[in-house]
């Protein structure tokens, strides 16, 4: 039986992962390529990079500390953030990232996924969402959360993955940052209206708030967090012992 | 030296990591004449049977491959790899392996409920068959690998070295003396897939 995916999300800017950790034994908190292996070595699923950098100069090193991660770790790598074209794609495949995440590009360029499913295939092309309710109805935001698209949130991630996107991360504004729990109400919809794995993002505060996603809701497949694994808040290994102990299947 | 088999599909850097990771120099080539001098070959692939069979082909790469097959030099599929290992495949159209293994790929959803997603993705327990493989000295019945795929080996059962349970039990690798073949991904698959490459590394057969 397939596990249930625990993935920490890294946001990089020129080259550093922002926001750093507080992880004993790390002799540099913001280095990529340090917490990457750390993350790795601790049980991680999976790992998002996530980049937040403006500059091209930035973007170059991004690319060049993805292929420095690439060769460290080997577990599944996705990688998200300024993916505009088919030839981001290629840069960062190239690197060594298995996945590519694209938000704001595959709403600018409603084609950018599906030539990139034809090129790379279905598996190599996420969708990611930032979802936030706007008088009762989920909306598609752009540019980080801060623009409105109008778009309906659930007919557009099943747009996505009609032209080609094999995985959602569904992150719900509402909940981001919170720490009260993932977006269960949002997190029903898109599951119920797409057959490709959805990843939840935005909410968790601890513990309990996994258990809680995956035993309400079996369709997800993955929960995504960044600042509670960051800060130590919860360790993955006693995550998925907590996971495993509530009959949830994970690798251990 | 390991040699990686590169016939112009998919990105094989992570491969190639993998195998440094673990003290092993591994060459990326299509050269015949390092493809012959290599202690062992590494067969690749992602994407579409037909289109990395036909790949294959045009560049006179199957032809080695079955060569050094014969030679006895070990050789090891990995994903699409293994996939043409087998003697055909039945995605999109019915296309020619290189029949190192009996056997063909099928869709999974021929055999999977119809409720599981497509493709099979993620992290799965693998389920020891028989007499345990040289490549999987290092690991336990039960480690997790990592997989992504929509098509499985079938009629392949006596090479089956182990499964997945994904709503069946799908093909996860086989062997016949010395070729091997792994459907997931054992340079995605932490320290279990490292454990995998260094026994193939060691393995005599």
């Amino acid at each position: 039986m397939i596990t249930k995916r625990i993935i920490p999300c890294l946001d990089v800017k020129n080259g550093r992962v922002v926001k750093g950790v507080n992880f004993a034994g790390l002799s540099d908190v913001s280095s990529p390529v340090e917490l990457a292996k750390f993350y790795s070595d601790n049980g991680a699923d999976e790992l998002v990079f996530y980049d937040i950098t403006a500059s091209a100069e930035g973007r170059a090193l991004f690319t060049d500390i993805l292929c420095e991660v690439a060769r460290t770790i080997f577990i599944p790598l996705t990688v998200g953030g300024g993916i505009n074209t088919v030839d981001d794609f290629d840069r960062v495949l190239k690197c060594g990232a298995d996945k590519v995440s694209v938000n704001s590009g595959a709403i600018r360029d409603p084609d950018l996924i599906y030539k990139a499913a034809k090129l790379y295939g279905d598996q190599c092309v996420v969708i990611s969402a930032d979802v936030k309710r706007v008088d009762g109805v989920f909306r598609v935001f752009a540019k980080g959360g801060r623009e409105n698209t109008g778009m309906e949130a659930v007919e557009w991630i099943r747009r996505c993955v009609g032209n080609g996107a094999g995985e959602v991360v569904l992150n719900s504004i509402d909940t981001d940052g919170v720490k009260g729990g993932f977006d269960l109400e949002m997190l029903d919809a898109v599951c119920n209206a797409v057959n490709v794995p959805v990843i939840a993002s935005g909410g968790a505060g601890g513990i309990d708030h996994f258990v809680t996603l995956f035993k309400t809701l079996p369709k997800v497949d993955a929960g995504l967090a960044a600042s509670i694994f960051h800060f130590g808040e919860v360790a993955i290994s006693d995550l998925k012992k907590t996971l495993y102990e509530n009959g949830i299947p994970v690798r251990i | 030296m390991v040699a990686i088999v590169d016939y112009g599909v998919g990105n094989l850097f992570s491969l190639k990591s993998s195998f440094a990771a673990i003290g092993y120099d591994a060459v990326v080539t299509g050269d015949e004449k390092i493809l012959s001098s290599a202690d062992r070959i590494i067969l690749p692939g992602v994407g579409a049977f037909g289109d990395a069979a036909e790949k294959l082909r045009n560049t006179g790469l199957d032809a080695v491959v079955k060569k050094q097959a014969a030679s006895g030099k070990p050789i090891m599929g990995i994903c699409l790899g293994m996939q043409l290992l087998l003697e055909k495949s039945y995605e999109y159209g019915e296309h020619e392996g290189l029949g190192l293994i009996k056997g063909e790929i099928r869709p999974i959803s021929d055999v999977i409920p119809k409720d599981l997603k497509i493709p099979h993705i993620g992290w799965n327990a693998l389920k020891l068959k028989g007499e345990k493989s040289p490549i999987f000295k290092y690991i336990n019945d039960g480690d997790f690998v990592y997989f992504v795929h929509s098509f499985y080996g079938a009629n392949c059962e006596e090479c089956v070295i182990a499964t997945a349970e994904y709503g069946a039990q799908l093909t996860a690798a086989v062997a016949k003396d010395n070729v091997f073949g792994c459907q997931f991904h054992p340079e995605k698959s932490g320290r279990a897939g490292l454990s995998i490459l260094r026994a193939f590394c060691e393995a005599e057969v």
